[in-house]
């Protein structure tokens, strides 16, 4: 696993704060990098700010103070039409996996080939690849509603995947899965951080993340704490 | 098996015959057959169906104006009154011989007693003897061009040589009837704007809950990094289709119902009812633009779906940031 601390960094946050309205702060005076090809547990009590900090991540919030800067871009200065671009160099997997219940399992992996208007024939072939290295080339036809929840957290994460995204945000990604499979899913996090992706995995989860030696950055009261 | 297993399995029927159905095509991103998205094609096929009616009517009524100014515009009646010690007959004939020296006119036909007495049959019952009362003689009077024919002279000779006669140029029941067919269509064009505005407003509604009950999907849209342009032409196919197809259905039946009227309706009304609907509405039967129009509202309504839910969608992404 690599560092990933030198210079070029994917993602900079420094002195950052978030209040929603005219409430407290919840997220102040946060300052890191997102290094390439590097690999992070976010973590902290319930509370403390994940949710908020992984919204500014894919660009969904602005700061209410500070400089974030995303793909050496600030991220105050952009106009709401060049926001799509720089998501799509951003996976993102999300706790309620998101899929779309009216597609298929297919369909929901391919989505981001069809957002970029891409023909079903370029990027077949690629999804199937990918859905059977998750371990879902038996139900690439199925819908949402009738996969387990494993099934359903690996589909969310291959849909993150497909475009091979620069950075990848995981959001309690072994939350619904037993041991095995997270620690099968973790693998895969690995694999897919070797071949240059930089990955950020929100966990709760202190066994799953001894497991790994890579740098945590703890939320605390919306304080950010590194161990590197 | 309990009621929740018989749910499970329906559910699970309906997922599959879903899965064989996805390997056919691809499934669109908006959700389709929605309870909301029902309903909006109920709405759709209610309003077309409406201003499908409105524009038939609209035509009818035009057509049937437009038919009588041309029957009146070509005919004008000399009535000769009797007067004491004047044989009403005779001046008939000679009012008859005046009209047929006018330039313009095509046919001079003067209506005999018997003729008379059929024009009285509605008011005045049948086998009656009017050669006793004061009937007056009418002389009908066909024009060629009535724009050639000089009727002020006509009238003027007639009034100047014939005893008891005058000329009738039915300009001003013409007027009127062409001011009511007029003030038809006006108001025809009102219930039909009126239809066009509440299908938007029904559209702007249902568009807003359609991306309210689809959060999921826009959201899930915008983090794969789609552009509000692609998510708004999602909408817009979405609506598009449904609008389509509402308006469609709605037109199919107006059409329907205008091939009953004419077929069916008007003809089982008999004898004279017949005759006073035929002279108002000719044979109540809606033209080629009645039917083109229909099919030109569902078209026009599948657009105005399409734009109006483009543009609802703008705006909710507008209003979202």
């Amino acid at each position: 696993m690599t560092a990933g601390r030198e210079a070029g960094n994917l993602i900079r946050f420094e002195n950052v704060g978030l209040r929603y309205g005219v409430g407290p702060e919840v997220l102040r005076d946060l300052s890191f990098d997102i290094g390439p090809k590097s690999f992070q547990f976010l973590t902290g009590p319930s509370g403390a700010g994940k949710t908020s900090l992984i919204r500014l991540f894919f660009l969904a919030l602005k700061p209410t103070r500070g400089l974030i800067s995303v793909f050496g871009r600030e991220v105050s200065g952009l106009a709401k039409s060049e926001l799509p671009a720089l998501r799509r160099r951003i996976g993102v997997v999300f706790q309620d996996f998101r899929l779309l219940d009216h597609l298929t399992t297919f369909e929901n992996v391919a989505l981001p080939f069809r957002v970029l208007g891409r023909e079903e024939a370029a990027y077949r072939a690629d999804v199937i690849d990918l859905l059977r290295w998750v371990g879902l080339g038996d139900r690439m036809h199925a819908f949402p509603p009738i996969l387990s929840g494993g099934e359903k957290q690996r589909a969310a994460i291959a849909r993150a995947l497909i475009t091979r995204p620069e950075v990848l945000l995981a959001d309690e990604p072994t939350g619904n899965v037993d041991p095995p499979l997270a620690r099968r899913l973790m693998r895969l996090f690995v694999e897919l951080n070797k071949l240059g992706t930089s990955v950020i995995i929100a966990t709760h989860d202190i066994n799953l993340m001894n497991q790994f030696d890579a740098r945590r950055l703890v939320l605390e009261e919306g304080r950010l704490t590194i161990y590197d | 098996m309990t009621e929740a297993d018989l749910a499970h399995k329906l559910q699970l029927a309906s997922f599959r015959r879903q899965t064989r159905q996805a390997t056919s095509r691809p499934n669109q991103l908006v959700p389709e057959n929605t309870v909301a998205g029902n309903a909006l094609t109920v709405v759709i096929v209610i309003m077309s169906f409406l201003a499908c009616l409105t524009l038939g009517a609209v035509t009818l009524v035009r057509d049937a104006s437009r038919d009588w100014q041309l029957d009146i515009q070509r005919e004008v009646t000399i009535q000769v009154r009797p007067v004491d010690g004047v044989d009403v007959e005779t001046e008939s004939a000679k009012a008859a011989a005046m009209a047929r020296q006018t330039p313009g006119v095509a046919g001079v036909e003067v209506l005999d007693a018997k003729e008379n007495a059929k024009l009285l049959e509605p008011w005045l019952g049948s086998n009656l003897d009017l050669s006793d009362l004061p009937i007056p003689r009418l002389v009908v009077v066909r024009l060629t061009d009535p724009n050639a024919a000089n009727l002020g002279d006509l009238a003027a000779r007639l009034k100047a040589q014939v005893k008891g006669a005058s000329l009738d140029d039915h300009r001003g029941w013409a007027a009127r009837l062409q001011s009511m067919a007029n003030a038809t269509v006006l108001a025809g064009l009102a219930i039909l704007s009126l239809v066009f505005v509440a299908t938007v407003l029904s559209v702007v509604f249902a568009t807003r809950g359609a991306m309210a009950s689809n959060s999921v999907v826009v959201s899930v849209l915008h983090i794969c990094g789609a552009e509000d342009g692609f998510i708004a032409r999602e909408f817009q196919r979405h609506f598009l289709l449904l609008g389509l197809r509402g308006g469609l259905i709605g037109a199919a039946a107006a059409g329907l119902l205008f091939a009953l009227l004419g077929f069916l309706v008007i003809p089982s009304i008999s004898g004279t009812d017949s005759d006073q609907v035929s002279a108002l509405f000719g044979h109540f039967a809606v033209g080629p633009i009645g039917y083109f129009g229909a099919l030109g509202i569902a078209f026009l309504i599948a657009v105005m779906t399409a734009l109006t839910s483009r543009l609802t969608v703008y705006q909710h992404l507008a209003d979202g940031d």
